[in-house]
């Protein structure tokens, strides 16, 4: 396939994009996981997915890392489709995982050899390669120790590291930062922003827009299997209405008679004693002193009232109707 | 956290002729984790030690009787115990794949440019090599407790084939097991009820013609009584030892073919 870009003369071909995602399709017995997912990363930018649990993330990168056959479909990394020679793709990928995939038996050091070895570079620039690696991640005072007796982010380190070994010009990373601190996240952050400087395409599934929104160039918002959102951070925070107003109410019935009164101020939702107010950007301080007079008004006491920016739960509440926290049924592997 | 190295562009070459080294790797690491947990291996012995102990001095008063004249208890006992150990220690393949699985590792080996064998054939030979060092655990504690050889050293050695090639046969059956059930605890759980009625209706520990005949013929036909026909009549001597021999090769070569196939599909699809 021969892409074109439009510039002044006229139409040119481009490269083309270092991942592409052409209406993929997973089922698991009768259940479709993923139902005709399409995007692309262009080479050395960073893609953030994003979904709640059991949207179908993980599914798309297995496929696209060759774990799982798509049953429709196509999908290339580097123009080698997936299909049809998953080998090549795999000498040209890096994958971590959501849990870190390294074995606890063996020391820091003998993972990344481990995987030196089966990704067959040559025996010489192994070791170098280990030695490397362990010094850029900070793991270099704990080489040689076992890796069951390490830390969770020196573990997800390790993982990420192990990923890198055979210098893959792209790289997946599934939900890589959930169960560390912040500052492991942290760490883990800047590793993945030298990996992009340095021309790596990333693709990154997470649950924090946070996440995408630090290290993302673009965002794909996916549910139940289909893209439901597609764009920028910025874009996407955009949509959401850019303020909340949280406010908690002492009893159901207080909280649905706020939530009437409440209209003019924003879209309202309520979740028992809580109402959720979207307000329009740029208008939070204001909508906010709107809010207490109308509460004020019909003489509901509100126990909490909270102004703050939109979080990934109302980007999902806005998009699908239901929070993150909502459906747990977990990824469909 | 210092510089992170520039990824270069498809720097990797796909080279498809690695089946032999990638196997050898995997089974480096599979043995470096058996040296890391040596306390596994100590159990995995401490058990069939036990049961020779037990064995030879509690039953094998009451079982001497029912023995073909001139032979003694222990040289009856220790072909079984071999067979009985590698048997269970067949185990660990599975629970050592199941538990990969679970961990995410055979993850990270997919989607390395690997040879799709490595992991499996990796797996079996190392747990054929801990079956090396366990068989010859055994040995000596057989000779401790009077075990002697009937035959020569070529029947030991003959009879040590067998069974290590039986081992190396059983594991694929539990790589079957582990990459099916996919969690450590199911592996072991699942394991036993299968392994039971080979290990005790055989001709491991006591002359079938002491069952009911009902379960005589299960009990003199299935591969582990076979194979330890087959390794007591090279060490003892007595029996027609090549019938034996033959059945139990039959066996072995039945069981890698039917089972390496059905574990490397599995292998394929496991998620």
């Amino acid at each position: 396939m021969i892409w074109l870009k439009e510039n002044a003369l006229g139409w040119e071909p481009v490269a083309e994009p270092a991942i592409v995602v052409d209406h993929l399709v997973k089922c698991f017995g009768d259940v479709e996981a993923v139902k005709g997912v399409s995007f692309e990363v262009p080479e050395g930018r960073v893609l953030g997915l994003l979904g709640p649990n059991g949207a179908g993330k993980t599914t798309v990168v297995r496929m696209l890392t060759t774990l799982l056959r798509p049953d429709g479909g196509n999908a290339r990394v580097l123009g080698i489709d997936v299909k049809e020679d998953p080998q090549a793709v795999r000498a040209n990928i890096g994958l971590a995982g959501q849990y870190a995939a390294v074995d606890e038996n063996l020391t820091g050091r003998e993972n990344l050899v481990l995987v030196g070895k089966l990704a067959h570079l040559d025996g010489d620039e192994i070791e170098a390669r280990a030695h490397e690696l362990l010094e850029q991640f900070a793991l270099e005072h704990a080489a040689d120790r076992i890796s069951r007796t390490y830390s969770g982010g020196m573990r997800r380190r390790l993982d990420l590291a192990a990923a890198l070994v055979h210098r893959p010009p792209v790289l997946f990373l599934d939900e890589p930062t959930t169960g560390l601190d912040p500052q492991g996240r942290n760490d883990l952050w800047g590793v993945i922003e030298e990996l992009v400087a340095r021309g790596t395409t990333v693709l990154l599934t997470t649950q924090y827009l946070e996440e995408a929104d630090v290290l993302a160039d673009n965002i794909v918002v996916i549910d139940h299997g289909s893209v439901i959102a597609e764009g920028t951070a910025a874009q996407l925070k955009e949509r959401m209405g850019s303020t909340v107003i949280e406010i908690t109410l002492r009893d159901d019935d207080g909280a649905a008679r706020a939530a009437d009164a409440l209209v003019p101020v924003g879209t309202a939702s309520r979740d028992g004693k809580l109402i959720r107010v979207n307000v329009p950007g740029g208008a939070g301080a204001r909508s906010m002193l709107e809010a207490v007079r109308i509460l004020d008004g019909e003489h509901l006491d509100p126990a909490t009232m909270v102004l703050r920016e939109p979080t990934l739960d109302d980007v999902f509440l806005d998009l699908t109707g239901h929070t993150t926290a909502d459906s747990d049924e977990g990824e469909g592997s | 956290m210092t510089t992170v190295a520039a990824p270069a562009r498809a720097t990797t070459r796909v080279n498809r002729g690695h089946a032999v080294g990638d196997a050898i790797t995997m089974a480096w690491r599979n043995l470096l984790n058996i040296k890391r947990n040596p306390q596994l291996l100590v159990f995995a012995t401490i058990q069939p030690v036990i049961f020779v102990v037990m064995f030879r001095y509690v039953f094998g008063g009451a079982i001497q009787g029912s023995l073909p004249a001139g032979q003694t208890y222990v040289n009856f006992l220790m072909p079984g115990i071999f067979v009985q150990t590698i048997v269970f220690g067949a185990l660990t393949t599975g629970v050592g794949l199941a538990d990969d699985l679970s961990k995410g590792l055979v993850d990270r080996f997919r989607s390395l440019p690997m040879a799709r064998s490595a992991v499996l054939v990796g797996r079996t030979l190392a747990d054929f090599v801990r079956n090396f060092f366990v068989v010859i655990l055994m040995c000596v504690v057989g000779f401790i407790v009077g075990w002697t050889i009937g035959t020569d050293v070529f029947g030991l050695l003959g009879a040590i084939g067998i069974i290590l090639a039986f081992s190396y046969a059983l594991s694929w059956v539990f790589a079957i097991v582990g990459l099916t059930v996919k969690d450590a605890e199911t592996a072991q759980a699942v394991s036993f009820p299968i392994l039971a009625p080979l290990v005790f209706a055989s001709s491991a520990f006591v002359p079938v013609a002491t069952m009911p005949s009902w379960l005589q013929g299960w009990a003199r036909n299935q591969p582990v009584s076979v194979v330890v026909n087959a390794a007591r009549s090279l060490t003892i001597g007595v029996g027609p030892t090549s019938e034996y021999v033959i059945k139990a090769i039959i066996w072995i070569v039945g069981i890698i073919a039917v089972c390496a196939p059905i574990a490397v599909a599995r292998y394929r699809r496991a998620v």
